[in-house]
């Protein structure tokens, strides 16, 4: 594997006046408490992880477990109190200001909860914005920006104000923007949480569709456990500032790291989530029938077909070899079971 | 015991109030002490005492210190206006090259700056006053006197008024739409009509000038003040004792630094009119949403960027309404600046005032509202105006307002040179009326007002006996009977009461300011006069605001008047009511009232509006009346915007108050009247409009300390 797009080394964020001093002095073992007493609020506790190219990293939580504050010491629009990220190998913290500008204005896009657009231009002009601070021309950039526009399915409205669409439209305005600089690194923010749940469903289909388009790296930050089993690759779930798990969506689901994410897992419906491949057998019976299924199905799909048979039902890979088998039982007690056991 | 538990407070403010009367009883009033009128103190009295402080001797008439403190502060504008005077005219002094004479002159560094600055303002305003009207002292701040007397063809010739009034119309138009344009139409035609073109252009020129420059000073301040908080800091205070600062008080330290005219007035209104537009910049920067400011950085903004092409954009509305600000405060400006002699029509109303010719003040007065509803309508459009996008408009359409604007300049040019010829011998009516020889309706007001004296001069001087002798002279008496450590224990008290002990403090140090100060009879007087007005105006706002609530369109009615109302230069205030009756208190006082009720009415039913609906719906669904819904609910929620309501009316009733001074009173305000006066006033007018603005202060603290607490008990914010 290549080198990490995102990198990050036990990042600290804590708010307060003597911050820095306090963290230097509790050496690496951050108590929440005890800073909240000294007039500190912990926003991000030693976060490390990495984020690869492509790859897309949901940040999953609650409000006021520190995502909003983790993505935006990555961005830097806080200054990390400790800690070290690195982006593609440079030292973010390390940059100048006019190094960061740079890395903003070329690798770097994001978009808002609230969408974020400027209220006294056009659609069109908004999203040409990031290009003209960087000193392409109006033409060029009014060009690029068209583009942009249909990318996200705004064609025809290019020369409304934000006042005059609705959330949806808006938002499709916010990726538009943030997209319009062809960068590496894309940050979404709560992207949906405004929405309503059918423009929400919607607007992640259609976020899918683009990622599939241009294979970004994307840090996302939900609060919705839903939506982040829906759209990560892999999920990391925070609380307090401290990461309690990540992992991909399948493994947070079958092995829940802590209490706290377990609750989480409860309610979640396994056979959307889970694929053949996480609960089939990796021995074979000789007793099989002749259906196969592929081990990369979502058992949602396949769960029909598998419980109509009565033998154990072969599990295949690309290339059609058998790797496994799943018997129908195994399907009713992932459906239905585990989750009664549980409690 | 129990009751003393229930209402802590209660029992607090009781006790205070039982210590306040208590001292009030227990101090005699000392023999010697009488109510000091006019110039008295000017006089050398032997039963004065003296002290020496910093070199300045200051004389006062010692009491028992629990009577009234001794002037411990007098030496205070002595030393400040000696201070002026040495900068002005000892303070570094430097050689400069003075270009009609052609040699080095010397002289001090701060009279230097001013002179320059003074010149500068000259040129702006003449230059627009000259587009305006025509004159030639811009050409020759290019050339000279000799070059305009070999070229007599170079003088700026003005524009012919048919063509300002359709271009303001224009203007109009394209801020506000047709109804806008039709108002400024007729405004601009009705004061060509009777006779105040000039006057009028040139107390525009004064604004044309003075609100553009407070409009940059007032951004750039703002903008430093938000991105530096050690700036906003030190500005704080200034731009509190700003807000509370009666207008007159700064023009006499003015008249020192800058002299007498145009110029002077500028600098002065900007003064004045910078920090409001400085609040509200820093107002609307901060109510940018921080996501934007982020999605800004994001785009890879540097902070230049970020500010012109984020913020400011984003939060242009308020911004504009500063503008909008500045506008107003230029217009009653542009009147008080009067008494240092800038020209316009606040000059005239001051004249004709003094002359007690009403209808001539009427005019002037009138004309002076009209511009400045105009421009107060045409900046509120221009705020709340939307941007359009103008990308698929032709060339024709685009600039349709420019292409109608130049057609208009060739008609109008073309209607005054036929002027020219059709009233050969007489004045040209279609290039200018000349002041005084339009329709004048003068005679017809004075007329109007005699008729009053004559039919109801028996009444109204029975009304006007009545309230002297039995209102305002006991309650001026009262006043001027407690003893100034009781005013001081109440005052304090209430800070503490209130705000716990740094209220006390402020509170504190506020009053002993004017305690200390040798105008303490002074200041009890205005607070006398503000009282009464307080009162009367928050009765009658309060009770006239929540009648209009029952209605929308009454609501609606009653805010546009409070706009309209508002949008006077508080000057003209004074011209009915002198009219009523004459030169009284109860002048003032009514003007008072009048100028103190808009706040006190506006707060009233926005604080009601402020009422979530919810609220209503619920109170509605529990099945309360009307009268219960009013008292259990809305009062309660609104109380804290209308004591808000209660601060502005008081502000508003000192401003009011101090300017009656011009009728006749004899409290603070008057001696910042005698201070203009007055080659050495500079330091008294400065000294004295402090302790106005510190009684505004006092009353503005513990009020806003209360709001603040209460509205965050009702968890409103």
């Amino acid at each position: 594997m290549s080198e990490p797009v995102i990198k990050c080394e036990s990042v600290y964020k804590i708010f307060g006046e003597n911050a820095e001093t306090m963290l230097k002095e509790a050496n690496g073992n951050v108590d929440a408490k005890t800073f909240q007493e000294n007039g500190c609020i912990v926003g991000v506790n030693n976060a490390s992880f990495e984020v690869s190219k492509g790859e897309m990293l949901v940040v999953m939580g609650l409000s006021g477990s520190g995502k909003s504050t983790l993505l935006r010491c990555i961005s830097r629009l806080t200054d990390a109190t400790g800690g070290k990220i690195f982006i593609e190998g440079q030292d973010l913290l390390n940059l100048n200001n006019k190094e960061l500008i740079d890395l903003r204005r070329n690798k770097m896009g994001m978009v808002f909860q609230s969408f974020a657009l400027l209220p006294h231009k056009t659609v069109v002009e908004n999203i040409a914005f990031p290009l003209q601070i960087k000193g392409i021309n109006t033409e060029d950039s009014i060009n690029k920006a068209m583009d942009m526009v249909k990318l996200v399915g705004l064609d025809g409205r290019e020369n409304y104000f934000p006042r005059e669409l609705s959330g949806g439209q808006q938002q499709r305005v916010g990726i538009a923007r943030s997209l319009a600089v062809e960068p590496d690194i894309w940050f979404l923010d709560e992207p949906f949480s405004a929405l309503d749940p059918l423009i929400r469903k919607e607007m992640q289909d259609e976020f899918l569709r683009l990622q599939e388009k241009l294979q970004k790296t994307i840090m996302f930050i939900t609060h919705d456990f839903d939506e982040a089993l829906k759209l990560a690759d892999r999920i990391a779930i925070m609380k307090d500032g401290i990461i309690e798990q990540l992992d991909t969506p399948a493994n947070i689901v079958l092995n829940p790291a802590t209490e706290y994410v377990r609750k989480f897992t409860e309610e979640v419906p396994r056979e959307k989530v889970l694929l053949i491949e996480d609960v089939m057998d990796s021995t074979t019976t000789e007793d099989i029938g002749d259906l196969k299924v592929s081990k990369d199905e979502i058992i949602e799909n396949v769960a029909e077909k598998i419980l109509t048979q009565e033998k154990t039902v072969a599990v295949i890979d690309n290339n059609n070899n058998i790797v496994g088998s799943i018997n129908p039982t195994k399907i009713i007690n992932t459906v239905f079971g585990g989750r009664k056991n549980n409690n | 015991m129990e009751l003393f538990k229930k209402y802590p407070k209660l029992f607090q403010w009781i006790f205070l109030l039982i210590v306040f009367f208590a001292l009030c009883f227990a101090i005699d009033v000392p023999e010697t002490y009488k109510f000091i009128r006019g110039q008295a103190e000017f006089v050398k009295d032997p039963n004065q005492s003296t002290f020496v402080f910093l070199g300045k001797e200051v004389r006062y008439y010692a009491f028992d210190v629990f009577w009234r403190l001794p002037p411990l502060l007098g030496w205070l504008p002595i030393w400040i206006n000696d201070s002026l005077f040495f900068l002005m005219n000892d303070w570094m002094p430097m050689e400069f090259w003075n270009e009609d004479t052609q040699e080095y002159k010397t002289r001090p560094l701060v009279l230097q700056i001013t002179r320059n600055l003074t010149a500068f303002m000259t040129f702006l305003i003449e230059l627009i006053r000259e587009i305006l009207l025509g004159g030639l002292e811009t050409i020759v701040a290019f050339t000279s006197w000799d070059w305009i007397d070999a070229n007599p063809w170079a003088e700026l010739p003005g524009l012919p008024w048919t063509i300002v009034a359709a271009g303001s119309a224009i203007l109009a138009y394209k801020l506000g739409g047709r109804g806008l344009a039709i108002f400024a139409g007729l405004a601009m035609t009705y004061i060509s009509i009777f006779g105040q073109w000039k006057p009028s252009m040139q107390t525009l020129s004064f604004i044309l000038v003075a609100a553009p420059l407070s409009f940059i000073f007032g951004l750039s301040l703002g903008i430093a003040a938000f991105k530096s908080k050690r700036v906003e800091k030190a500005l704080y205070p200034i731009l509190l004792v700003m807000q509370t600062m009666p207008q007159y008080a700064v023009l006499v330290p003015a008249l020192v630094l800058f002299g007498v005219g145009d110029h002077a007035a500028v600098i002065i209104t900007m003064i004045v009119a910078v920090p409001p537009m400085i609040l509200l910049t820093l107002l609307g920067l901060r109510a940018v949403p921080p996501e934007v400011i982020e999605a800004g950085r994001m785009s890879g903004c540097n902070n230049w960027q970020l500010m012109f092409k984020v913020l400011i954009p984003t939060a242009r509305r308020d911004i504009l309404i500063g503008v909008n600000q500045v506008i107003m405060v230029c217009f009653s400006m542009a009147v008080i600046s009067a008494f240092i002699g800038a020209k316009g029509l606040g000059f005239n109303l001051l004249l004709a005032l003094n002359q007690l010719n009403i209808g001539l003040a009427l005019e002037a007065g009138l004309c002076i509202s009209l511009i400045a509803i105009l421009l107060d309508k045409m900046s509120l459009a221009w705020a709340n105006k939307q941007v359009d996008y103008f990308g698929n408009l032709n060339f024709f359409q685009r600039n349709k307002n420019s292409l109608f604007f130049g057609l208009i300049m060739i008609l109008g040019i073309a209607l005054a040179y036929f002027g020219s010829i059709y009233f050969k011998d007489g004045y040209n009516y279609l290039f200018e009326v000349p002041h005084n020889k339009g329709i004048s309706t003068a005679d017809f007001w004075n007329k109007g007002v005699d008729w009053i004296f004559d039919t109801f001069f028996v009444y109204i001087k029975a009304f006007n006996t009545w309230l002297i002798v039995e209102v305002l002279q006991p309650m001026r008496a009262l006043y001027l009977r407690m003893p100034a450590i009781a005013t001081i224990v109440l005052v304090v008290g209430a800070g503490y009461l209130i705000g716990g002990t740094r209220s006390a403090l402020v509170v504190c140090g506020l009053t002993l300011f004017i305690a200390l100060s040798p105008w303490w009879d002074r200041a009890l007087v205005t607070t006398y006069m503000a009282t009464f007005g307080v009162i009367v105006s928050c009765i009658i706002g309060f009770t006239v605001g929540t009648l209009c609530f029952q209605n929308k369109h009454s609501t609606k009615f009653m805010l546009n008047v409070c706009d309209i109302f508002q949008t006077f230069p508080s000057f003209v205030y004074l011209i009915p009511v002198m009219m009523l009756f004459g030169i009284t208190d109860t002048s003032v006082l009514i003007a008072v009232i009048v100028y103190a009720t808009i706040p006190a009415t506006r707060y009233t039913i926005e604080g009601l509006r402020s009422v979530p609906s919810g609220l209503h719906d619920a109170a509605t669904m529990s099945g309360v009346t009307k009268f219960q819904r009013l008292f259990k609910i809305e009062f309660p929620l609104a109380f804290p915007h209308m004591m808000l309501g209660l601060n502005q009316t008081i502000v508003f009733a000192l401003f009011m108050v101090i300017i009656g001074a011009f009728i006749g009173t004899e409290d603070l305000g008057q001696y910042i009247l005698k201070a203009l006066s007055d080659k050495k006033g500079a330091g008294i007018g400065l000294t004295l409009g402090i302790c106005v603005a510190f009684i505004g202060l006092i009353f503005d603290n513990l009020i806003r300390t209360w709001v603040d607490k209460r509205k965050k008990h009702l968890g409103i914010d």
